[in-house]
């Protein structure tokens, strides 16, 4: 039967066949739902993994100083006091503050031209998730729910959108799913830990939870030939998932990687987290955010951004390189981006306010041509002045360079959604 | 009739403006020179500048690469030492009429933090976000000694009047006690109040922003910020403690007596027996205390930020440097 409220597009069958075909050609499919980390072949592991596209977004919170990671201005009465270093790229200079990530540079791209006229946080977090500005009575998904339907095999068990934050609680942000659903709800992992009630009560023998499960199976099958909606899906969806994500529980156990790689990423939360990402997208989830905190310096910007990015750095030049050697690169698009930039006026109490008008982000790895840079601002960074883009033309990108076609729709109530901001288009020049 | 008496004396309630000027980019640190003669000031266009006392004639000191935080003089007005975020270390002949480094050294990885000359001019001590101290000979300008034990970014250093113990602190506010003649810590004084971790921010702010011995070396003060609210916005109440020195121990913290925001970034202890402290945050102040008072005796709202604090050798003269670029001479003299 098929379901009321899908699209009706190919969208769904697409990824689905692609990945079925990916999987029957390397001759393994039995493995899937168990990830890729498992298989004993690794050549195999390999095929299988740079079949499925992945996303890996750094979401430095608070909103990170453009001069003092991409677009550095040493010298300038905006620069600060640090130095702007070369890369692996000759030619690209960043701040002398990711020197780590200075030797990954190859495998990254920079847009130094972002101007989205928002320095709210919230309203401009919403713009790098969706690609839109905020409408009245209208959501659009984050492009973590929005990847986790276009990407992942409707057949996996895993969620397709983990969110690692640094703190909260643990469980389901079904608001980021928007008029998708909450099947493609992201799942957080407060501190890097599953939900509560991850395991399976111990007095709960195995037996007694088949009889229960098979209870609830008959009660929703009945209840589903009467009444059948995208949260009745997603309700019975979760018992499935639940299931075998408990079946699943040692892609979440870090105590399982080695402590030599704990120690190259270091044993801050956030080297805990990236460490845990990379096992993520290693088991085949399609999007992992982490979360870094935080960026927000209005008062000592520079000793701030000196701690935080001394976490960032070693950290995710690591992430970078080690994806690049496990042959996952390729096939996962890296993002590093915030909410807005700083400005580049040092205030009074040597910090940096919200500044949306001209920033950078970085990307790296699936689709992207690694060392390009695109767009630049003036000799202090105050205004861009070459090919300037915002959140759309950001989105349009990502779709681009994951292979998917962002002209297409979403349909809601029968209605089309553009996928990506119509009015916008992909910056061409970062693409590979 | 004696010299001293002769003296005008200070009084913190008389304090007003005397004199200021201007340079185009926002100031940092600010010193008067041993010989009376000079005011100099760092900026954030990573220069130094001189203003002639008598007439204000502004001249730059350029050469640094990054900003300059800390420097001090050689007591007999020869040269200054300046340390920049770079790590580097040069000495200035400021006094001359176009003035150039005559030394640079690679001191530290990464920013230096403060730097001291000792009471006799043989020594130079300066700190780091490498975590170090280390003690420089002041002619040679060859390194002389390595302290290490600090296990985060080291803020501040200081040397006891006798010239033989210094102390630093850092982010953490642990201040450590080092003799310089075995090299090694004697103890350590819990600044801890100075700082915090911010569970929200997930950052650690704070540390020893400033420090100061009383003359007879009988108290030791350090300054900084507490009971931070905000780490985003730097919301806090300046602090000094005052540490018996012999005792190690806080006597007294020292507190505006009126609502502030902000941080102690520069501290002078008065040969009269009274502190000043310049703090910023949301707007600048100067305080007064005396040492066996917990609220400030005088409060000068600044104009703007400030961000140091210097006495004259004449004792009646404070420097405050500006966000604003501009720096003021203050007069504590009780008769005009």
């Amino acid at each position: 039967m098929r379901c009321a409220y899908a699209c009706g597009s190919a969208d769904h069958g697409w990824s689905r066949r692609q990945f079925l075909t990916g999987l029957t050609a390397s001759g393994t499919l039995g493995l899937f739902g168990g990830g890729f980390a498992g298989m004993i072949h690794p050549a195999a592991a390999k095929e299988l993994a740079s079949a499925q596209k992945r996303v890996l977004l750094i979401w430095l919170n608070g909103g990170v100083s453009q001069l003092e990671t991409w677009d550095p201005k040493p010298g300038t009465n905006t620069g600060g006091p640090f130095r702007a270093i070369p890369t692996s790229v000759p030619g690209i200079h960043i701040s002398e503050l990711l020197p780590h990530t200075a030797r990954q540079m190859h495998h990254l791209a920079l847009v130094r031209s972002i101007n989205t006229q928002e320095n709210n946080h919230a309203k401009g977090a919403y713009i790098m998730h969706t690609g839109r500005r905020e409408q009245p009575g209208m959501e659009y998904p984050h492009l973590g729910s929005v990847m986790a339907k276009l990407l992942t095999a409707p057949d996996n068990p895993l969620p397709g959108y983990i969110h690692i934050t640094p703190r909260g609680d643990s469980g389901f942000g079904k608001q980021d799913a928007a008029f998708l659903g909450p099947r493609y709800a992201s799942v957080t992992l407060a501190d890097g830990k599953p939900p509560a009630n991850f395991s399976r009560p111990e007095a709960l023998t195995d037996e007694a939870d088949q009889r229960r499960n098979q209870l609830r199976d008959r009660l929703s099958q009945r209840f589903a030939q009467r009444r059948r909606t995208a949260e009745t899906e997603a309700y019975s969806q979760s018992y499935e998932q639940a299931a075998q994500l408990i079946a699943r529980k040692s892609i979440f156990d870090l105590s399982q990687e080695s402590p030599r790689d704990l120690e190259r990423y270091g044993t801050h939360d956030f080297g805990r987290h990236c460490l845990l990402a990379r096992r993520l997208l290693e088991h085949g989830i399609t999007f992992v955010k982490v979360s870094h905190t935080n960026y927000d310096t209005h008062y000592d910007n520079f000793d701030f951004h000196l701690e935080q990015l001394g976490e960032f750095d070693r950290t995710f030049a690591t992430l970078v390189e080690d994806l690049h050697q496990r042959g996952l690169l390729s096939s996962t698009l890296v993002l590093v981006m915030s909410e807005f930039g700083r400005t580049p006026t040092i205030n009074r109490n040597y910090g940096r306010d919200h500044w949306g008008s001209a920033w950078s982000v970085a990307l790296g790895g699936c689709g992207i041509q690694g060392g390009a840079v695109v767009g630049k601002t003036n000799a202090n960074g105050t205004a861009v002045v070459d090919r300037m883009v915002h959140g759309g033309h950001l989105f349009h990108t990502y779709f681009r360079a994951l292979g998917l076609n962002p002209h297409k729709n979403h349909y809601h109530n029968q209605q089309p959604i553009p996928m990506a901001d119509p009015t916008a288009s992909a910056i061409e020049e970062v693409l590979a | 009739m004696a010299e001293s008496d002769a003296k005008p004396k200070a009084d913190p309630a008389r304090t007003r403006v005397m004199v200021e000027w201007k340079h185009d980019s926002p100031l940092m640190a600010c010193r008067f020179d041993p010989t009376g003669r000079f005011l100099l000031a760092s900026a954030q266009d990573n220069s130094l500048q001189r203003w002639e006392l008598e007439g204000g004639t502004k001249t730059g000191l350029v050469g640094h690469q990054s900003w300059v935080r800390a420097f001090d003089f050689i007591p007999d007005g020869s040269a200054l030492v300046a340390g920049d975020y770079h790590g580097k270390l040069l000495w200035w002949p400021y006094a001359e009429a176009a003035p150039k480094p005559l030394r640079s050294l690679d001191a530290h990885d990464g920013w230096i933090r403060a730097v001291r000359v000792s009471p006799d001019g043989r020594l130079i001590a300066t700190c780091g976000n490498d975590h170090l101290v280390k003690l420089w000979d002041a002619v040679e300008g060859k390194l002389v000694q390595t302290l290490m034990g600090h296990t985060r970014h080291v803020y501040n250093v200081a040397f006891h009047p006798n010239g033989k113990e210094l102390v630093s602190g850092d982010l953490l506010g642990v201040i450590k006690h080092w003799d310089l003649d075995k090299g090694s810590v004697v103890r350590e004084l819990d600044a801890k109040p100075l700082h915090k971790y911010d569970e929200t921010f997930r950052a650690d702010i704070g540390g020893i922003r400033s420090f100061a011995f009383s003359p007879d070396a009988r108290l030791l003060a350090a300054g900084g910020i507490t009971d931070v609210t905000n780490a985003f916005a730097g919301i806090g109440k300046p602090l000094i403690l005052l540490f018996d020195w012999e005792a190690g121990k806080v006597r007294l913290q020292l507190r505006p007596k009126e609502n502030f925001q902000g941080v102690v970034w520069g501290i002078v202890y008065h040969p009269d027996n009274f502190l000043a402290a310049a703090g910023a945050g949301a707007g600048g102040a100067l305080w007064f205390w005396k040492p066996d008072q917990a609220q400030d005796i005088h409060m000068l709202k600044l104009p703007n930020n400030s961000r140091d604090l210097a006495l004259h050798r004449d004792g009646l003269r404070l420097a405050v440097p500006f966000y604003d670029g501009s720096i003021k001479i203050y007069t504590m003299a009780a008769t005009s």
